[in-house]
């Protein structure tokens, strides 16, 4: 590459933002194209991007600038086998939200398009950032369209549930802000990677436990980790379907990837001492959430735990790699396991945007979402149907399908290591069908119709062009998962080595 | 010749390419639909067979296997690499799979005419038999596990298939479930095994290296200590085979799943779906067997013994002709497995293969019943005999072979059960599990051939017992593979005939199955006492049956003779009240707790806990705000005030007057001139 190509990732959606601004207002169609087009750039950047990735070849697409010399803050960015699947994932599902949105969208389009793509700008942003300072930047730019999308285009409790996940995810901001700069006065760099090769707080444990538990709290807020969810449902049932798409999609991949990218690296003894909370944790996610969500009668809120539990399993992944630093013969298993929890990471973005994109649709029409006011929908709205029942699927881990692969990969590590938090979390398998089928699929389509919804019409044709990339990469990830391990699995025996 | 077991690899893709196509673009061509199906299992059944016939006479094929590589995926530094085989395993399968699931394919057409969905009917089930024929030919237990979970799901979309109805739909979701918590623990065995060995292939498995490795390496379990890890694998990846293959405690699915379509009950619970269970008992067999003293061999021969007993004494109280059926096949899945709990492994298997064709003629015959009489009640069936002969001769061979008359299929495979049932138990003396499983299986075979008498004489002998019956015999679409079947049904079991049974054994081969299947293990020599008393004990079953209900044909508005059981009919009627526990101990608390939890996150304390931290900061902002307005801005506010009060006063010196200023002057210029001569330098 011999051009900037994760610059122009990141900041085409930041100079389309700006010229949206400067359109007038009435012209909303143009506004719409232009944005979607923009989109497009980074999506066909990224796929050049994966494709042009060397396996194994470590950070890749450097580009490094003095930007603030007085502290050494560097414009340092780059990208590896980890973040690449998730770059594409944010360029994939901001083009299918736009898209969608530009169809559902009708008051205030501008300000819409205008903070959906500034959005964008600070997703990459973070995926991209190899230097803190930088990192925290995009890190906090990210938050501000949100809470306005969630605020302006929400539901009832909009305000509320905005000004919940702002002050939420800001509060972990702050402490992560505080560890950062501790990082930086014990290393004497902002830079990610030298940082972490330098082991800050070497010498003394509990300052790095301190850092450690700091940090940690941004990004389990993010993820987001029981105790620490409750902003997510609230956030997802008011977010706008596009709003909920990229919350659910890319938004909690920001904490994961923190995880892997910061965390681990920085601080693989305090994460080796902590892994079993962390485990524990992780564990409590998944069959907590999966049993919350079975208790949901609202469709999208439902789906809201569900993420809770899935995000669970790449938590454990992670955890149980980090239980085994240190000993060397479980290399193998902490690679899996680790693989699981990115592929897992990916899967949940393409399989929970597509739920949060169908839910949409049934709103859209239906104007409810409680679940008890379905039924027998099949026969009426057989595409919808069938749609939905791929992706809730792919939700539960049906082989086959995408999300199977990374679970299967989580729980081959975890087991390997730590055992019994496997064998806890497969308890969250069984319930994740029953969510999926009895709640979802039963009372939705199953069953005798239900005469209220005689004039239910079925999914249109935008709806259609926004799901089918979706369910074509669950089907053939699921099928040919090669395609996407190979790439993660460079990156996480490199990692693992490094530890 | 290596060529040709190279295309294995293309027996799964042709129904799969069927489904695709029939769901993605021909759903509204109902006959392009159908040929389209037929098409990807008929040339998936011809290249099987081609395999199978190549393959018997292909001694390092039997022995050694074929395997033929599809990807692999990286795992660290190392890779899992997952493909396709033929083995002798395989093979025997292969022979019944495809060419059961073609008959079902054809009779469908005629049984499913009309259907609104009939299409999407044969898009699933050409799914499901790709998740079948991939179970069979997979090379190791992922991929394994992968067509497991494929069929669960097909299972789930066809017993579910008349969604409309409430009990279809809980029946669907009911099976999913059910079978996917043997799954769960399926897949921790899998889990298992894979951390121990490094490997899921099974042919790596099952190397000596491996096998021998397993044997040294323990594991410990919390409350049991330290054990073996073979037998604990073997345990968990039975849980699967529970699950799949309807045994207690997790049979409850496959009664209800009786509410599908009837080629679903016949491809489900003869063919394909719950032989996976016996199959991969069979496929994992050296690890089962491998400390054939630890739990390992005692969980499967009594599960699989105890259900035997306990499904067939259900089937003597049901009414439904289906639901007959299935506790017949949930009873010889238990034949099954309680035949690998011997280590009857030949015989295990060749029981699967004949009862696969057996039962799904039976299945198929009792579909052929229901679309002539239009009720699946036998207490309103009667006297179908005489317009449905096709159906009633065929479906009194796939009784006779159930019952196990010789010289029908399922004589020779029940009778190789029980004779090795029968050596084991000499062997090991009374106090042994092959003892058990002799005893309740020759009790099994006496019930079989009873229930089974019971049901051809209440549905084809006497008159109608409901007048809205007009019964007809089926279309041809129907009835020929009807026929097709019934002729395996009645010469199969010659395959299997003993070596050293007087001129049949000699003619057939020599135990041909034994030869194909089982290398690796002696064959079960011909006994005649326990021969001669399974004969005796399906032909007093079948008496008895006659007796009761053949002698005098039931009348119309007259009762079951077997209510005069009393409580003991209550009892099996109600299928020993089993449902209604799980419903009222497992399923409802889990809801309830379920719904505990969301209180606990979003009323009681989790997310009250935010609330109430986001409270107490704008309550302490609100301190902030009273702090700032009394106290800081007190402050500022009072130094003004004082400042404004100083101000007050001085102004009181701002005269204006020349001789005021003047005099202030020189007081002033008085007062520091005196500090200055008196105070002390």
């Amino acid at each position: 590459m011999d051009f900037p190509i994760l610059t122009l990732i990141t900041f085409v959606p930041l100079l389309g933002s700006l010229i949206v601004l400067c359109m007038p207002k009435e012209k909303e169609r143009l506004i719409k194209q232009f944005s979607i087009a923009v989109s497009f750039i980074p999506l066909i950047l990224s796929i050049l991007l994966w494709v042009n990735l060397e396996k194994g070849g470590g950070i890749q697409f450097e580009e490094l600038v003095a930007w603030i010399p007085a502290i050494r803050v560097n414009y340092h960015v780059g990208a590896d086998g980890l973040s690449v699947p998730l770059i594409f994932l944010t360029a994939l599902l901001t083009t299918l939200s736009l898209f969608y949105s530009s169809f559902t969208i009708k008051n205030r389009v501008k300000e819409f398009f205008f903070l959906f793509l500034l959005l964008e700008m600070g997703m990459f942003g973070v995926f991209v950032s190899l230097d803190f300072v930088l990192f925290y930047v995009f890190w906090e730019i990210g938050l501000v369209p949100m809470y306005f999308l969630i605020g302006v285009w929400g539901g009832p409790r909009r305000e509320y549930a905005a000004i919940k996940f702002f002050i939420y995810t800001l509060v972990g901001s702050v402490a992560m802000l505080l560890a950062i700069i501790g990082i930086y006065l014990n290393t004497g760099t902002f830079d990610i990677i030298q940082a972490a090769a330098m082991r800050p707080f070497v010498e003394n444990f509990t300052l790095g436990a301190l850092a450690f538990w700091a940090i940690f709290l941004a990004f389990a807020i993010k993820v987001p980790m029981f105790p620490f969810h409750t902003w997510l449902p609230d956030a997802h049932v008011e977010a706008p379907t596009a709003g909920s798409v990229i919350l659910a999609g890319i938004l909690l991949k920001l904490g994961c990837y923190g995880f892997f990218r910061v965390l681990l690296p920085m601080f693989p003894e305090q994460f080796h001492r902590f892994a079993p909370i962390i485990a524990v944790l992780a564990v409590i996610s998944i069959v907590y959430g999966a049993m919350v969500s079975m208790a949901q009668w609202d469709l999208k809120k439902l789906i809201a735990y569900s993420s809770v539990s899935h995000m669970g399993y790449v938590m454990l992944g992670l955890a149980a790699a980090a239980f085994a630093i240190g000993s060397k013969d479980m290399l193998t298993s902490q690679a899996i396991a680790m693989n699981g929890a990115v592929f897992q990471m990916f899967n949940h973005g393409i399989i929970t945007g597509a739920l949060f994109f169908l839910v949409g649709v049934i709103y859209e029409r239906a104007h409810t979402r409680d679940l008890k006011a379905f039924g027998g929908l099949a026969s009426k709205v057989p595409y919808y149907y069938g749609i939905m029942l791929v992706a809730g699927l792919a939700s539960l881990g049906l082989p086959g399908l995408a999300g199977f692969w990374g679970e299967f990969f989580v729980f081959r590590g975890t087991f390997a290591i730590a055992p019994v938090y496997a064998a806890v979390g497969v308890i969250g398998i069984v319930f994740t069908a029953a969510y999926i089928l009895w709640k979802v699929i039963q009372h939705v389509f199953l069953g005798p119709f239900n005469e209220k919804w005689a004039n239910l019409t079925d999914m249109e044709t935008y709806e259609k062009i926004t799901l089918w990339p979706l369910v074509i990469f669950m089907v053939l990830f699921g099928l040919y998962p090669p395609l996407i391990v190979d790439t993660i699995n460079a990156a996480m025996t490199r990692l693992l080595s490094g530890l | 010749m290596t060529e040709l077991y190279d295309w294995v690899r293309l027996i799964p893709l042709f129904p799969f390419l069927a489904f695709a196509i029939i769901l993605l673009f021909t759903q509204r061509n109902q006959k392009l639909s159908t040929y389209l199906a037929w098409a990807g299992i008929g040339i998936t059944w011809l290249l099987g067979w081609t395999i199978v016939f190549r393959a018997i006479g292909d001694k390092h094929v039997l022995e050694e296997g074929f395997r033929a590589p599809i990807f692999s995926i990286p795992t660290g530094r190392g890779l899992l690499e997952l493909g396709f085989q033929v083995d002798a395993l395989t093979t025997a399968m292969l022979f019944m799979v495809p060419f059961v699931c073609l008959m079902i394919f054809i009779y469908s057409k005629g049984y499913m005419h009309g259907d609104p969905r009939y299409s999407r009917f044969f898009a699933y089930i050409s799914l499901f038999a790709t998740g079948m024929l991939g179970l069979i030919v997979s090379d190791n237990l992922l991929l394994l596990y992968i067509f497991w979970e494929v069929m669960g799901l097909c299972s789930y979309l066809l017993i579910g298939f008349w969604y409309e109805k409430p009990s279809a739909m809980k029946a669907g979701l009911k099976a999913f479930i059910t079978t996917r918590i043997g799954d769960v623990i399926m897949f921790l065995g899998m889990l298992l095994l894979y951390s121990v060995t490094g490997t899921l292939s099974f042919h790596e498995i099952f190397s000596e290296e491996t096998l021998h490795f397993l044997k040294e390496t323990t594991v410990w379990l919390p409350l049991v200590g330290t054990v073996s890890v073979a037998p604990v694998i073997a345990v968990l990846l039975f849980g699967g085979a529970v699950g799949k293959s309807a045994q207690f405690p997790l049979h409850v699915w496959l009664p209800d799943a009786m509410e599908g379509p009837t080629p679903v009950s016949a491809l489900i619970h003869a063919a394909t779906m719950v032989s996976a269970g016996v199959y991969l008992v069979a496929r994992m067999f050296p690890i089962f067997a491998l400390l054939p003293e630890t739990a390992s061999m005692s969980v499967v021969a009594f599960i699989g013994g105890f259900t035997a007993l306990l499904a067939a004494t259900i089937a003597l109280a049901q009414d439904d002709i289906k639901r007959v059926l299935a506790y017949s096949t949930i009873s010889q899945l238990g034949y099954m497995i309680a035949a690998l709990g011997v280590g009857a492994y030949v015989a295990a298997t060749f029981h699967l293969i004949t009862h696969a064709f057996f039962k799904a003629l039976l299945f198929l015959g009792s579909g052929s019943v229901i679309h002539g009489a239009g009720t699946q009640d036998m207490m309103e069936m009667g006297g179908l005999r005489k317009k449905m002969p096709i159906t009633f001769w065929t479906f009194v061979a796939g009784m006779l072979a159930l019952a196990g008359v010789p010289p029908f299929a399922g004589f020779w495979s029940k009778d190789e059960i029980l004779a090795h049932a029968f050596e084991e138990f000499m062997h090991k003396g009374v106090m042994s599990w092959p003892f058990f499983v002799w005893l309740v299986l020759s009790l099994g075979a006496l019930l079989t051939a009873f229930y089974m008498a019971r049901q051809v004489f209440l549905t084809f002998y006497g008159e109608p017992r409901s007048h809205h019956m007009h019964a007809h015999e089926s279309p041809k679409v129907m009835t020929y593979p009807l026929i097709a079947l019934a002729v395996f049904a009645v010469f199969l079991g010659f395959v299997g005939v003993p070596e050293e049974f007087p001129v049949l054994g000699p003619l057939f081969g020599h135990n041909l199955f034994h030869h194909i299947v089982g290398h690796q293990y002696p064959a079960t020599p011909l006994n005649w006492g326990v021969m001669g008393l399974s004969v005796l004990l399906a032909l007093t079953g079948l008496f008895l049956g006659w007796l009761v209900y053949g002698r005098n044909p039931l009348k119309e508005g007259q009762p079951d003779p077997m209510t005069k059981l009393g409580p003991v009919y209550t009892l099996l009627r109600n299928k020993y009240y089993i449902d209604e526990f799980y419903s009222k101990f497992i399923v409802r608390p889990a809801v309830a707790l379920a719904t505990l939890l969301f209180r606990f996150d979003n009323s009681w304390v989790i997310d009250p806990f935010v609330n109430l931290v986001g409270k107490i900061g704008v309550w302490l902002s609100d301190l902030g705000r009273i702090f700032d307005l009394n106290i800081i801005d007190g402050i500022v506010n009072g130094v003004a005030a004082v400042t404004a009060w100083f101000g007050k006063i001085l102004r009181l010196t701002q005269t204006g007057k020349a001789q005021n200023y003047l005099l202030v002057a020189i007081l002033t210029v008085l007062l520091l001139l005196g500090l200055y001569l008196y105070l002390p330098m």
